[in-house]
């Protein structure tokens, strides 16, 4: 079981030119910004857009072939969605909407309607089977809309964002259930989400894409680690600063000087977690190597920390807390002095 | 509000609630019921109802596609193919009478093989009065229908097509359904004009009782010669009307309280 994809289709002003291999019974996440082509690659793997170039294998079944103009109708796919927003139909119960691919396929109606109430009740909506879909909460929504798209017994399992609908509070809870019911599903599980908690807590590898290209792949300590671009840096929430390494001195493209403890040669990476940044009011004494003159950009409070964005030769977010916030009296606009030590600094060649 | 405005638009309602007052003041109510179970205004009002409903009919049949074309298939010359869909619409209604004698009548266009090789003929029968009412009022349907499937998520039909159903299921289960408040809105409104037509069917159908002379006309005849059934024929389509409107603004239109 296995997903083989070389996707190439042009939308607009995007160029979405994907090659992906997906084993079965793992998870793989998605994550980019919008716009990014996410949405295209779902629904040329669905089959609901044909490839311009590539190929689409599933299991060794061909669904899209550009070159032998091969192309599987979505019907005839192996292939569930469960879409953004979840998309049940608002005429139909939810038994009735679980069983709608099952009467698409023939089923007769009372066959079809025992098979989806024995799907809800594996998600734990036995009760809910005749309510209509407005009458739903979201987290309760998702899982009809996963009951609905397990039932037609895919091979493909495409989730779209399958969280982003519902409210803070239950998303916790809604996460914890979905991913219980992902690891009884032995088939390909593609997941699309913005948000990188879903990808540490779904998914065992995670794909970037920006700009139609996967910019990187891997496991998400090795992204978070080595994060590629600064959409995956402030994604994982790191500062990650491109530079050329030279006698010891990192360079970067707007002219900041960082010194990492391990020093590189060419281009590179200089990683630095926002907690290793701190702040003061007055050029620090004594002589530390990495200090910055920078400007208070924009201030998010959060709980029981504060993210300062900081713009400068080395722009950088800072995390810090509360009590040092209303220590330093910052606005944004104001200008500090940023320090972080040279081991907080992590370095890779690009 | 200025003072003045106001007293423009309650001009404007008296405008509107007078004639209706005046047909009320008017009517000959001790007469009402006989005059309403008269075998020619029964005979009027079965034939008024036998052709706008098959009016509706065909209005369905035909202008759901139409305004299914209209809202999703982009080609050339789109804009043009609407304009002239929906011309009937605005187009004074005896035009369309003259216009459709000279393609459906019996030496018409298309009528004069339809009468040589079928022996089929539509002018001054029933038929044709189908046909003239079905001409005017399908571009109501058309324009309330293809605002329903413009208005509509099609990913809902993506939905449906990734699991399993034909393009034909989608259509029947997913897209119907959610077309059909435009789709009964616009069937009431065609039925409405159609029930309501005159022009077109005076010219293209003629004025023969039990056979062309729908309630309009029946109400222009007696107008001339028993004003008071002339009055009671009309009291009856106002009513019928007036129903309609309110019908549609309650439960379709989105009008009167606001949706919860």
């Amino acid at each position: 079981m296995t997903l083989d994809a070389r996707v190439i289709r042009t939308i607009g002003s995007l160029r979405l030119d994907v090659d992906l291999t997906v084993k079965g019974g793992e998870t793989v996440a998605i994550l980019g910004p919008n716009g990014s082509g996410k949405s295209t690659l779902f629904r040329c793997l669905a089959g609901l857009l044909p490839l311009d170039e590539g190929c689409i294998d599933l299991d060794g079944r061909t669904l899209d072939d550009a070159a032998t103009g091969a192309f599987v109708q979505p019907a005839e796919r192996p292939v569930a969605v469960v879409f953004q927003d979840y998309l049940l139909f608002p005429n139909l119960s939810a038994v009735e909407n679980v069983a709608f691919g099952l009467r698409a396929r023939g089923m007769p109606k009372a066959e079809a309607r025992a098979k989806a109430r024995a799907w809800l009740e594996r998600v734990g909506l036995g009760d809910h089977a005749d309510h209509r879909p407005r009458a739903l909460s979201g987290g309760q929504a998702q899982r009809v809309a996963l009951a609905r798209a397990l039932a037609t017994e895919p091979r493909l399992l495409l989730l779209d964002e399958p969280l982003a609908a519902l409210d803070v509070g239950t998303r916790g809870d809604v996460r914890r259930d979905l991913r219980r019911h992902l690891s009884t599903f032995d088939g390909v599980r593609l997941l699309v989400t913005h948000d990188p908690v879903d990808a540490y807590t779904l998914a065992e590898r995670v794909v970037i894409l920006e700009a139609g290209y996967i910019i990187q792949s891997g496991t998400l300590a090795e992204v978070t680690a080595q994060p590629r671009s600064r959409y995956i840096a402030s994604l994982v929430g790191v500062n990650l600063l491109a530079g050329t390494g030279h006698d010891g001195t990192i360079t970067t493209s707007t002219g900041g000087r960082i010194v990492p403890a391990d020093p590189v040669e060419g281009p590179a990476y200089a990683v630095i977690q926002p907690h290793a940044v701190a702040l003061y009011p007055l050029a620090p004494e004594g002589s530390p190597r990495n200090v910055w003159a920078v400007t208070v950009t924009d201030i998010d409070r959060q709980a029981d920390r504060v993210r300062v964005r900081l713009d400068g030769d080395v722009p950088l977010v800072a995390e810090i807390t509360p009590a040092a916030l209303d220590a330093l009296v910052l606005r944004p606009g104001d200008r500090v002095w940023a320090s972080v030590k040279a081991t907080e600094i992590n370095t890779y060649p690009a | 509000m200025p003072i003045g405005a106001l007293i423009l638009a309650l001009i404007g309602i008296a405008f509107f609630a007078l004639p209706f007052v005046g047909l009320l003041w008017k009517a000959p109510w001790g007469d009402v019921w006989s005059i309403l179970t008269s075998e020619s205004s029964l005979t009027a009002l079965r034939l008024s109802l036998w052709c706008s409903t098959w009016a509706t009919v065909l209005s369905l049949v035909f202008g759901t596609p139409l305004a299914w074309l209209l809202a999703r298939i982009s080609f050339p010359g789109r804009g043009l193919v609407r304009a002239l869909c929906t011309l009937s619409m605005v187009l004074p209604p005896v035009v369309a009478g003259v216009a459709l004698f000279y393609a459906l009548g019996r030496r018409g266009l298309l009528g004069q093989y339809l009468d040589r090789w079928f022996g089929f003929t539509l002018p001054f029968t029933t038929n044709g009065v189908i046909v003239a009412q079905a001409f005017v009022a399908m571009p109501f349907l058309v324009i309330t229908v293809e605002a329903a499937f413009r208005q509509l998520d099609t990913r809902f039909e993506d939905a449906a097509r990734t699991l399993g159903a034909s393009r034909w299921y989608v259509f029947r289960r997913v897209t119907l359904p959610a077309i059909r408040p435009g789709l009964i809105a616009g069937a009431v409104l065609a039925w409405a004009r159609a029930l309501g037509e005159f022009g077109a069917t005076i010219t293209f159908a003629g004025n023969f009782p039990g056979r062309t002379q729908t309630m309009p006309l029946a109400i222009y005849l007696a107008n001339e010669t028993n004003p008071d059934e002339a009055i009671v024929l009309s009291l009856v389509l106002i009513g019928v009307s007036f129903a309609v409107l309110v019908a549609l603004r309650d439960r379709f239109l989105g009008g009167g309280a606001p949706a919860a």
